[in-house]
């Protein structure tokens, strides 16, 4: 695709959506039995799955912390998920966002209850449209409640970016899709324990003045409480009887 | 000393305003660098933050482009944290801590654009490949800092190879085109206390990390490490500390 003139004109972006406004967004709950925890996250066209396994066993044995738990998420894409094949395994792309995922959620949840053990968190990213680690981490999110490990607050996040109009002004907008990704001129992923307001991750790549910044934070901040009441009332469909 | 002593030492010096090797919360160790310190590179840089050392280095090779981008240079940016400049470094394959540290230096330098790809492209369809390492010579913190410092100074002072009838010739030509300075600050967060160039202890027992790669006052990088978290209002002090810092590193990069 050629870099297109515009991201934005007469107030909606190339899908058709508002500055603040989300794609659609699925969240299914226990989609992998033989997982203690398992979740599915639509943004859109990105569609990623999270498993969790754990508390478990830790190998290999000198990773085992004698007063809490260790937990690692694994990031992945499948080789299909996007244009270009990916070489199956994990690269140095997916080796960073591992870690920041991990460390996303080693704040939150309570893992000094599992001491000497190991909880595995599966993120894998069936189809790419953008912002695949953000609803990765809020598959994860779902997956770990879903899976009963007690957690201080559930782990929400979202993606902003800044795009352009075809005279050349620029406008920040909240879940950025490919083509903003890749065309626009910012990309933020930005997640909080809901809970508590803390933030557990962020990256960015692109530029951005500081208002520019502050500014899409509002707005994700807005945007991460409808995020919040979905996975909320995701988990809960699960344990609701007729 | 065990970690959790080190860290109640470390609290208790904060409360009262102090660092533990005696400087205030906002201030940087000494900071100098050195260009042209490897003959065979096409550019290199030796840089000091306090105790931390690093050698960054600019080779250059001719190769194809990515498909996506036709006629655009390649940038890479590596970073070892080798066994020697550090007892808790191991040797082997680069681990998670190096690819991140690695992607962050680079995160800076790319997205900042300080170094114009699309000017790198050759007649015959090949392009200019940039490879920039770092390896550390004495690990004492904020490697992302250092490493971006010496990236950025050993691209400013790189001289391009030349090519001719399809062949790298190894003598130095013009120089690497390099359009800005791009700089990062990292701050670390300790008990609710922000403390920016965490110097080794301090990032040992550190709760989060944050690092803001800055080019002409504007933020082009963050990034968020270690397993706690940042409140709205420590992420805001942080940007303007960032970018305060900001002229001042550029005085290094002349």
């Amino acid at each position: 695709m050629e870099k297109p003139e515009y991201l934005f004109k007469n107030g909606k972006r190339l899908d058709g959506r508002k500055l603040d406004e989300f794609r659609k967004m699925k969240i299914k709950v226990d989609v992998i039995d033989n997982a203690e925890g398992s979740a599915e996250v639509e943004f859109g066209k990105t569609r990623v799955v999270a498993a969790v396994y754990g508390p478990r066993e830790l190998h290999p044995k000198h990773l085992v912390m004698s007063d809490r738990a260790l937990l690692r998420a694994h990031y992945d894409m499948l080789s299909f998920s996007v244009e270009d094949r990916k070489r199956p395994g994990p690269g140095r792309r997916e080796v960073e966002i591992s870690k920041v995922l991990s460390e996303a959620f080693r704040s939150v949840v309570a893992l000094d209850r599992f001491p000497r053990t190991g909880i595995d968190v599966f993120v894998k990213v069936v189809q790419a449209d953008a912002s695949t680690r953000i609803t990765g981490l809020n598959a994860a999110s779902v997956a770990l409640a879903h899976a009963g490990i007690p957690m201080r607050s559930m782990v929400t996040g979202v993606t902003f970016g800044k795009i352009y109009d075809d005279k050349g002004k620029t406008y920040m907008a909240v879940d950025v899709f490919k083509p903003e990704d890749q065309w626009g001129m910012a990309d933020v992923a930005y997640a909080k324990a809901w809970n508590t307001g803390e933030v557990v991750l962020l990256q960015m790549d692109g530029d951005v003045t500081k208002e520019e910044f502050m500014e899409g934070k509002k707005m994700a901040d807005k945007a991460m409480e409808y995020v919040y009441k979905e996975q909320v009332k995701a988990l809960k469909s699960v344990y609701e009887v007729e | 000393m065990s970690n959790n002593i080190l860290r109640k030492n470390i609290i208790d010096l904060l409360k009262g305003g102090q660092r533990i090797d005696g400087r205030g919360l906002d201030d940087f160790r000494k900071i100098s660098i050195q260009t042209g310190v490897v003959e065979k590179a096409e550019g290199s840089a030796l840089v000091n933050i306090g105790s931390t050392q690093v050698i960054v280095g600019v080779k250059m090779d001719v190769g194809e482009p990515f498909p996506d981008t036709p006629g655009e240079g390649v940038l890479m940016t590596g970073a070892e944290l080798t066994a020697m400049s550090n007892e808790e470094f191991e040797r082997g394959p680069p681990g998670e801590d190096a690819i991140e540290i690695a992607r962050v230096i680079d995160r800076t330098i790319r997205e900042s654009k300080v170094v114009p790809v699309e000017k790198l492209g050759l007649d015959d369809g090949k392009v200019w490949m940039v490879f920039v390492d770092m390896y550390t010579m004495n690990a004492d913190g904020n490697l992302i800092d250092a490493g971006t410092l010496g990236a950025m100074a050993a691209l400013m002072t790189a001289r391009m190879p030349k090519y001719e009838d399809g062949k790298v010739i190894r003598e130095p030509g013009k120089a690497l085109p390099v359009t800005g300075k791009a700089v990062a600050a990292t701050f670390a967060g300790i008990n609710g206390h922000i403390l920016v160039d965490p110097e080794e202890r301090e990032e040992s027992v550190m709760d989060a990390r944050l690092t803001i790669g800055m080019r002409d006052g504007k933020i082009v990088a963050l990034q968020k490490g270690g397993n706690g978290s940042f409140t709205d209002e420590q992420i805001e002090g942080m940007f303007d500390r960032a970018l305060a810092h900001e002229k001042k590193l550029l005085k290094h990069l002349k």
